[in-house]
Order: structure tokens, then C-alpha cells, then sequence
């Protein structure tokens, strides 16, 4: 046997040792974003776009006018009832509502049938729906468009669509890097907080540091045994995320590890953090979710962060996971360069920097 | 010097080096908030003894030990451990100690090797790890998860991880408590061989066989200072009394009468039985029967054991060592 092992390996082995043989752990670092990527993948692929339900009035000219609707490729027309329909408007299961424009207030339904146009239809329509939804205002258009050519409108010039279902515009496109950093910021949060805190707690850490060991070795194990996991990670979602959804990666290889290195060792530090003094698992854990749910909403992982108001914007760049998630959409999506990721890089690392400067100081050791 | 010369050799061996000291602390005091945990507590442990602070729950032997261990620092006193002082450079210090604490879990997921060879791996020299392993008849669990051990053998593992640093100074925080009889006696076994084998322990116990059985000198402690220290023999001789008689009886006996009694040293109330301690069972049971049977009362309970370290305690303190 040799004369003395390697401390240093002996407490990353331990760490790597801890972490595999914790099947919830691997779940959720392997498992979890692989079902995330494939269930949105999925639910988001490309497809016809869904046609847009609305209702008609059912009533005199209604037939004829469900028939011109129904000749829109946009729209999914159903007839109902008047009550049955300002329902349905009203709980969203329809976008639209067609009514036929009473001419005459007292006049019953049937009576009314012979001050309608030649064709039956109505000359008039009162369109219900919620200016706010977007869905609503295309079915107003459509619908409008379709009523006015059935009752004779001509179109003045012609236009012909040309469709575009290019790579890299796709949902999934704009979903992988982002798990890719959710991931890169939960498992390093997760393992460096959970690990370090239930040392703490079960006097694990107060025992060690009865021993000669060098307090440097076991928080450099613990990032070293995160570390292990980098590589299969990122090889796991961006391979899936290419043989399933040919999400290809258009910049280099090299720039996506350095990044995805550079994000890992940032959340590494913030783990070390959240655990410097917490002293329960439910401490720490209460930590670590104050830290990343503004991150899961804000940063730009399942739609984009340009959402936000632009008030809130600069705060919003300034997280660690935005600025990752956007230099990992640069390389992974748009194949920038180096130098044309390197702002976010800086401010990722000035996170992971801050951190483990802040941690080293308030570090607990019992 | 030459008196101790004359009482350790009569004969004219090679003159014994003097005795060195391992541990050395004076005046240490701990308070936690409003709490004195250690209240000005001195204690000197000698090179190659087994030195048990023995004391019930809360007594400071807890505190005591960790500041010995440089894991707590004291309010005030000084501590020298191996001839140093804990502070910088202390970790060329913890290369020469082993320690069990009471209450460390070790990390549920690793085997017991590779336990065992994790902390190997923090000392210069240590023992072999399979050796160690074998010593403490843990090698039927050898790739066992630590998780899956039972009490006895977590606490094996505990004292292995102590001993793979093959220090010579052993720190026990109540090494044996919650084991079964026969784990605590392996566990004494092994401190015993490593005290044979030149090592110094120190270790702290509630158990009266466990300090009377295990350690060369016993320091009795309560409400955080030495209340009592010397051998297990010249604790006990100190009662002057070698056994204790209980009995209860119907009608009960006075104290007063009791008292009066031949050989009889002490009378206590335990329960509903009277506890005399007697210089001599030969001289103290018959006069205690005559006593009975002259007032006319019906003897209903009586039993009689050797003194132990627990009478010490309940003599010096009015308490029993563990309230049950």
C-alpha cells in the first residue's frame, strides 16, 4: 500500500461516493431536465398552429355564417346558444363570440328571418371578445375577414404567405440551453448546500475538523465532486436536445464547457454560501430556494426574460443565471464568439467570485 | 524526587523517568449564555494512564473534553495538551490525537473501508486501515454502508476512526453509551490494549463500571468543577466504608438508631429503603439485625453490594450519578 493516500482524493472520492449513491440526487440532476426538455419539447413542437375557437349565436343566419367561418384554415367555429356562448366567452373555452345585430329589439327569432339579406345572413354582427388576449384579436380579424368575403367583399391586392420553420427559432432551440443552465444552478446549489449542511448537522464537519485535515481540501472536494458531474450533464441535454430535437450546437464546443464551467463554479460558491451557516437541512434548503426561484421565473429559462418590464430589466441581466443562460443561448443557438459572450461571462463569474470570498469569511465550521 | 525513587524501586532498577503529563488544564471556565458549564476546572492527565472524568448529564465533561480537544475555546483558563497549546499551527498537534465524539454521524452513504480510509488519509502515519478494521471486529461489515450499521458497530467505527491515526493520545466522549453489553465490552477491550500498548486516554462516562473497570485515575465532576479525584480504590476507600447495606423495614427504624449502629459510616434514604454504608458487612449486618428485632419491626427488604464510584457520587453530592 502506498505510504499516505491523497486527502484531497479521499475526500472528492467520499463527495462523488455520497452523491451517486443518493438515487434522488441523480434524478434530479440527470433525470429531471432530460423529462423537462422532452415534455416541452414535446408539448411545443413544430406543428399547424391550433385553430381558434369561437362561437356563433345559433338563431337566424347562423348556419350560413358558421359555414363562412368555418372556411377560415384559423378558426374552429361551433354554434351555441346565446346563454351557452357568453359562458364560454366567458371561462376562455372560446376566444370569440358572433352575434347576429338584432335589427329589431322585440322582434322573436323566427320573425326576424325575413329582414335578413338574400342570403339569410344577417347584414350585421356584433363580435364579443377580450381585447387583451391575442388569440381573441387574430380570431376578430379572421372572422371579420371571413364574413366579409362570404358576403361579397373582393380583395383589393393579393398576397401569398411564405412560411419559415427555421432552426434555432424553435421552442426547443430557445429551451435547451436554457435547462442547461437551470441545471448547471440546481445541482451546484443543491450539492454544495445540501452536502456541506448535513456534515454540519450530524457533527460530521466538527469531527473532521478534530483531525489534522486541511479545511482547504474538503471545500475544494466538495466543488471538485460537483465538478465531476459537469461533463455528463452537459453531454446528456445537449445530446438528447440534438438527436431528439436536432437543437444543434453552432458555436464551439470548447466556449460551451468553459461556460458551462465558469456557471458551475459561480453556483458552486453560492451553495458554499447558503451552507456557511446554515446549521439544518431546512435552513439550508429555505436558502437555496429564496436564491434560485426568482432565478427558475426571471432569468430566461422556460420564455424570455425581454418579457419583463424594461424597469426591471437591469436588475433582471444582472442575475447570475440570466447573464449564463444568455451567453449559453450565444453559444448554443446563435454560435457567437468568445469575445461575444464574454460580458456575461464576467458577470456570472463576478457572482461565483463574490460568493466564495463572502462564504471563506463567514465559513462555520461546527 | 529521591522519595519517589525510593517507593517506585526498592530495588536498584533503572531509575523510572519522571512522569510526563499529557494534558494539563487550570482554572477552565465555559458559560453558554447564563449557563457555567465549566467553572474552574483543573485536571493533570499522565502520560500512559486511562483518566476518566466521571460525572452525570450536564456535569462540563462534555466541555471539559472539547476544549481539551481544541474544538471549543475557553472563556478562561489554560490547556496543554502534548506539551502544546492549541491555537496556530495546532494541526502538527492533531497528527498525535485520536478522538470519538458523542454525538458525530459519519456519513450514512460510505462503507465502512472506505471510512476507515478516509480519515487514514488525514495523518502522516496511521495504522492500516484493513487492520484497524479487523481490530474492531468490523471486518464482517467491511463494505457495509455506515447508514446500515447498527449502534454498536457505528460506535466501533467511531473508535476505529480514532485509532487509524495511530495517536497516542485518545479522546473518549462516552465511548459506550446506548450499547449493548457485549459491544462495550469490545469496546473496552481495545481501549485497554491501546492503554497497553503505551497509549493515554482520556475519556468521559456516566458509567461507574465503565470508569471503575477502564480508567487508572477518575476525576468525579459536578456542575462543571473536580469534586473528587484519585484512583477508583482511594475514591471508594474514601467512603470508609468497603460495603452498603439496604434494607426497609416494618415499622421503619429511626435515622438516630441507625446511626448508632456498630461499623455503620453513613444512612441515606434511597426510595423506600434505608442505605447504610458500613465499614464491615461482618460487623454492620448483625447488629443491624439485632436492632430490627429488638424494636419488633419485620424486616422486609435487605441487600448489600461493595461501594462503588456511584456511592462516591451520592455521598459527595446528596445525587444519584444517573437519575433513572
Amino acid at each position: 500500500m502506498s505510504d499516505r493516500p491523497s486527502p484531497l482524493l479521499q475526500l472528492t472520492l467520499s463527495r462523488f461516493r455520497e452523491f451517486v449513491r443518493e438515487p434522488e440526487a441523480l434524478f434530479w440532476v440527470f433525470a429531471f431536465p432530460l423529462l423537462l426538455a422532452i415534455a416541452l419539447g414535446l408539448a411545443f413542437r413544430d406543428k399547424a398552429p391550433d385553430r381558434i375557437p369561437i362561437g356563433v349565436v345559433s338563431g337566424a343566419g347562423a348556419d350560413s355564417a358558421t359555414a363562412a367561418l368555418a372556411r377560415s384554415p384559423v378558426l374552429l367555429v361551433r354554434t351555441m346558444s346565446h346563454d351557452e356562448a357568453r359562458e364560454a366567452l366567458r371561462t376562455g373555452r372560446i376566444s370569440l363570440l358572433v352575434e347576429p345585430a338584432a335589427p329589431a329589439p322585440a322582434t322573436p327569432p323566427a320573425a326576424a328571418a325575413p329582414a335578413a339579406g338574400a342570403a339569410g345572413t344577417p347584414r350585421s354582427w356584433i363580435f364579443h371578445f377580450d381585447q387583451t388576449r391575442p388569440d381573441s384579436r387574430i380570431a376578430r380579424l379572421e372572422a371579420e375577414d371571413a364574413l366579409q368575403r362570404a358576403a361579397g367583399r373582393t380583395d383589393a391586392v393579393t398576397i401569398r404567405s411564405a412560411l419559415v420553420t427555421e432552426r434555432g427559432s424553435r421552442y426547443i432551440d430557445f429551451l435547451i440551453p436554457g435547462l442547461l443552465g437551470l441545471n448547471l444552478m440546481g445541482t451546484g446549489i443543491w450539492s454544495l448546500a445540501f452536502g456541506i449542511t448535513t456534515a454540519r448537522q450530524r457533527q460530521l464537519l466538527k469531527r473532521l475538523v478534530a483531525t489534522p485535515m486541511r479545511r482547504s481540501h474538503y471545500l475544494l472536494a466538495q466543488v471538485l465532486g460537483r465538478l465531476i458531474f459537469l461533463l455528463p450533464e452537459i453531454v446528456i441535454l445537449v445530446g438528447v436536445g440534438w438527436l431528439v430535437f436536432g437543437v444543434a450546437v453552432r458555436g464551439s464546443l470548447w466556449l460551451l464547457l468553459l461556460t458551462s464551467l465558469v456557471g458551475a463554479m459561480t453556483f458552486c460558491g453560492m451553495g458554499l454560501l447558503i451552507a456557511s451557516r446554515a446549521r439544518t437541512i431546512e435552513g439550508a434548503s429555505g436558502l437555496a430556494n429564496l436564491v434560485m426561484l426568482p432565478m427558475w421565473l426571471l432569468s430566461g429559462v422556460f420564455f424570455s426574460s425581454e418579457r419583463f418590464p424594461d424597469r426591471v430589466q437591469p436588475l433582471i441581466r444582472a442575475l447570475p443565471l440570466t447573464a449564463l443562460n444568455d451567453a449559453l443561448r450565444g453559444v448554443i443557438t446563435e454560435g457567437r464568439s468568445p469575445s461575444a459572450v464574454a460580458a456575461q461571462l464576467a458577470i456570472v463569474a463576478a457572482w461565483g467570485l463574490a460568493s466564495f470570498l463572502v462564504a471563506l469569511r463567514i465559513f462555520r465550521w461546527r | 524526587m529521591t522519595e519517589s525513587l525510593l517507593e517506585a524501586s526498592p530495588q536498584t532498577l533503572p531509575a523510572p523517568a519522571a512522569p510526563e503529563v499529557a494534558v494539563r488544564c487550570r482554572g477552565l471556565v465555559k458559560r453558554y449564555g447564563d449557563v457555567v458549564a465549566v467553572d474552574g476546572l483543573d485536571l493533570e492527565v499522565q502520560r500512559g494512564e486511562c483518566f476518566g472524568l466521571l460525572g452525570p448529564n450536564g456535569a462540563g465533561k462534555t466541555t471539559t473534553l472539547e476544549i481539551l480537544e481544541g474544538l471549543t475555546v475557553p472563556d478562561a483558563g489554560e490547556v496543554e495538551v502534548l506539551g502544546s497549546a492549541w491555537g496556530k499551527g495546532s494541526n502538527a498537534l492533531r497528527q498525535r490525537l485520536g478522538l470519538a465524539l458523542q454525538e458525530t454521524q459519519l456519513s450514512a452513504k460510505l462503507t465502512v473501508i472506505e471510512t476507515l480510509r478516509l480519515f487514514r488519509s488525514f495523518y502522516h502515519r496511521g495504522r492500516e486501515p484493513e487492520e484497524t478494521m479487523r481490530r474492531l471486529a468490523l471486518d464482517e461489515k467491511r463494505n457495509a454502508p455506515v447508514g446500515k450499521l447498527s449502534g454498536g458497530q457505528k460506535q466501533r467505527l467511531a473508535v476505529a476512526c480514532a485509532l487509524v491515526g495511530d495517536p497516542e493520545l485518545l479522546f473518549l466522549d462516552e465511548p459506550t453509551t446506548g450499547l449493548d453489553p457485549q459491544s462495550r465490552l469490545q469496546l473496552w477491550e481495545q481501549v485497554s490494549d491501546f492503554r497497553g500498548a503505551g497509549g493515554t486516554v482520556a475519556l468521559t462516562t456516566h458509567y461507574m463500571e465503565e470508569a471503575e473497570r477502564l480508567c487508572d485515575r477518575v476525576a468525579i465532576v459536578d456542575h462543571g468543577r473536580v469534586i473528587a479525584l484519585g484512583t477508583p480504590a482511594e475514591l471508594i476507600a474514601s467512603l470508609h466504608a468497603a460495603d452498603v447495606v439496604e434494607f426497609a423495614s416494618e415499622p421503619e427504624l429511626p435515622r438516630e438508631a441507625l446511626l448508632r449502629l456498630d461499623s455503620v459510616r453513613e444512612v441515606r434514604r434511597r426510595g423506600a429503603n434505608w442505605s447504610l454504608a458500613v465499614g464491615s458487612l461482618i460487623a454492620g449486618v448483625p447488629a443491624l439485625l439485632a436492632a430490627v428485632e429488638r424494636s419488633g419491626a419485620r424486616l422486609a427488604h435487605l441487600s448489600t453490594h461493595r461501594a462503588t464510584l456511584e456511592d462516591v457520587f451520592v455521598a459527595l453530592t446528596g445525587r444519584a450519578l444517573r437519575e433513572e
